[in-house]
């Protein structure tokens, strides 16, 4: 199910993962390393409880810095940034986070649908938008517009997903350019990452 | 030119226009979710492109009222954050207690839900005959909800759960009673509240306040304008008094965070210090 790779560069990721999301955010996470030249924006369904302590589990078990999203902090390379619970995590153009209560979106607050809109809208084609495993259906129509505006779409195979339904609900929607297993996903992200990082040298190099 | 920056350009000509014709400032707003809230009223509207809407926005009150309905986030809950009451009724309500009268201000108090939730902490702490609640919104059909105090039955079960988190002294049904569907708020605690229209982006000052809540409506504004409120706080906030934020606002990095100390980590309650004896320069 894979299409041609496109030489296209790319310049945030973005992420939207519910039921499983702590082992399956493990598996990924853990995989990119510190220098990963992207922003990584997430939204997790976790319990409002939760609190920041997802961020800071994940730091402490990541080389790629995690953090939780601070209202209007601009997204930097190499930095992971996970939704607070009970707030959507939006991006601005500029790559600028905000935060909002807004109802929830999806049945979801944090709701990957408002991420991956946003997102899209700010980072138009250079943006990679990942669905992993999940209940529900949120970030499907994020994704759809993700495709829209000309980005990259990856989805968790539904086979290999703890919980199948967000990665089947979102191909149903959307034309994927990935379909693959959880333990891929990392080493895509890097590649992706790569060809964006190759292609800025072509560049300088034809000036 | 593509679909969603022409969109953007009809958006900032029409809130503009609500700018000139109403006097309502929307243009410093955060982007994102702005523009999501107007898509969402634009395809629940009969209009099918904002150039269409905005004629009829700029010249029929109702048009316009349905646009502000539509595009102010009034989404609120009781005792949101219970820690944030817990950390107030532990740590601001001793202050309270020493002043002879107390002048609240909940600046974005959308459907009201948290000045009820503050008239019960004051009511349990002794405070209630000492405190007044100016209640304020820029959205004043929410104004009315508040006023009545009538709820959904359906959230008091994840009320209840908030209040007892927030160190609730009393039995959370002792505050409401229950009607079909509905929780009527007892009408005692909304005897010392003042509702009033009011926006942050245009309006002045509401006179000295002992305390100022804004949460959760900040994190709407872009730093222009947060800038902005913020003064106009800080020119109310008496001195000792306390300004109470969301808990993923802060006042790091403005103007008046100088003369505000933070009462407990990643609470968002700054107290305001007592002047310094200003030094007189004589000339
Ligand atoms: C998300 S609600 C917050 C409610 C409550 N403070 C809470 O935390 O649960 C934000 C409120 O701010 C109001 N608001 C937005 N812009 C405003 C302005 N310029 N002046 C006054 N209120 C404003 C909205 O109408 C809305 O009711």
């Amino acid at each position: 199910m894979k299409r041609p790779k496109k030489k296209r560069s790319v310049k945030a990721v973005v992420i939207g993962v519910s039921t499983g999301g702590v082992e399956a955010l493990r598996t990924v996470l853990m995989a990119l390393p510190a220098s990963f030249p992207l922003p990584v924006m997430v939204v997790a369904h976790i319990a409002p409880e939760s609190g920041s302590g997802l961020a800071r589990l994940l730091d402490d078990l990541c080389s790629i810095r995690v953090k939780e999203a601070d209202e209007f902090e601009t997204a930097v390379p190499g930095t992971v940034y996970l939704a607070p619970a009970n707030y959507h995590l939006q991006v601005e153009a500029g790559g600028v986070l905000t935060l909002s209560v807004d109802a929830p979106v999806s049945y979801a607050r944090p709701s990957a649908d408002v991420l991956f809109e946003t997102a899209a809208a700010a980072y138009g084609d250079e943006l990679a938008g990942v669905i992993l495993t999940g209940a529900g259906g949120d970030g499907a129509r994020g994704l759809e517009k993700v495709r829209r505006m000309g980005g990259i779409v990856v989805v968790q195979h539904p086979d290999d997903a703890e919980c199948s339904s967000m990665p089947l609900q979102s191909l149903m929607l959307v034309r994927p350019d990935y379909v693959v297993p959880l333990k891929d996903v990392a080493s895509l992200l890097i590649e992706l990452a790569g060809t964006s990082a190759h292609h800025e040298k072509e560049c300088t190099y034809a000036e | 030119m593509r679909e969603d920056e022409l969109f953007d350009i009809e958006m900032r000509l029409l809130l503009d226009g609500v700018r000139l014709v109403y006097g309502h400032d929307f243009t410093e707003y955060a982007e994102a979710s702005i523009r999501r809230r107007v898509t969402q009223w634009l395809s629940s509207s009969k209009f099918a492109t904002l150039s269409e809407a905005q004629a009829q926005v700029l010249r029929d009150p109702e048009v316009f009222d349905s646009l502000l309905r539509g595009i102010t986030v009034n989404v609120s809950e009781m005792f949101r954050d219970p820690h944030f009451f817990k950390v107030f009724r532990q740590q601001v309500i001793p202050y309270l207690k020493t002043w002879p009268f107390v002048k609240i201000w909940l600046a974005g108090c959308a459907t009201g839900e948290e000045a009820y939730s503050l008239a019960i902490l004051l009511e349990e702490e002794g405070l209630a005959e000492r405190c007044r609640i100016y209640a304020t919104d820029l959205n004043g059909a929410v104004l009315e909800t508040a006023r009545k105090g009538i709820y959904h039955l359906r959230d008091m079960q994840r009320y209840t759960r908030n209040y007892l988190a927030s160190g609730g002294r009393a039995s959370f049904s002792d505050y409401y009673s229950a009607l079909y569907d509905h929780a009527i708020m007892a009408s005692r605690l909304a005897e010392r509240m003042v509702f009033a229209a009011h926006s942050l982006a245009t309006d002045a000052g509401f006179g000295e306040m002992h305390v100022v809540f804004c949460r959760n409506v900040l994190i709407y504004f872009k730093p222009s304008l947060k800038e902005r409120v913020l003064r106009l706080f800080n020119g109310c906030i008496l001195s000792g008094g306390f300004l109470c934020l969301g808990v993923k606002e802060t006042i790091d990095g403005r103007d008046v965070a100088c003369q505000y100390d933070e009462l407990a980590p990643n609470i968002r309650i700054y107290r305001k210090r007592y002047e310094a004896p200003e030094k007189k320069t004589v000339r």
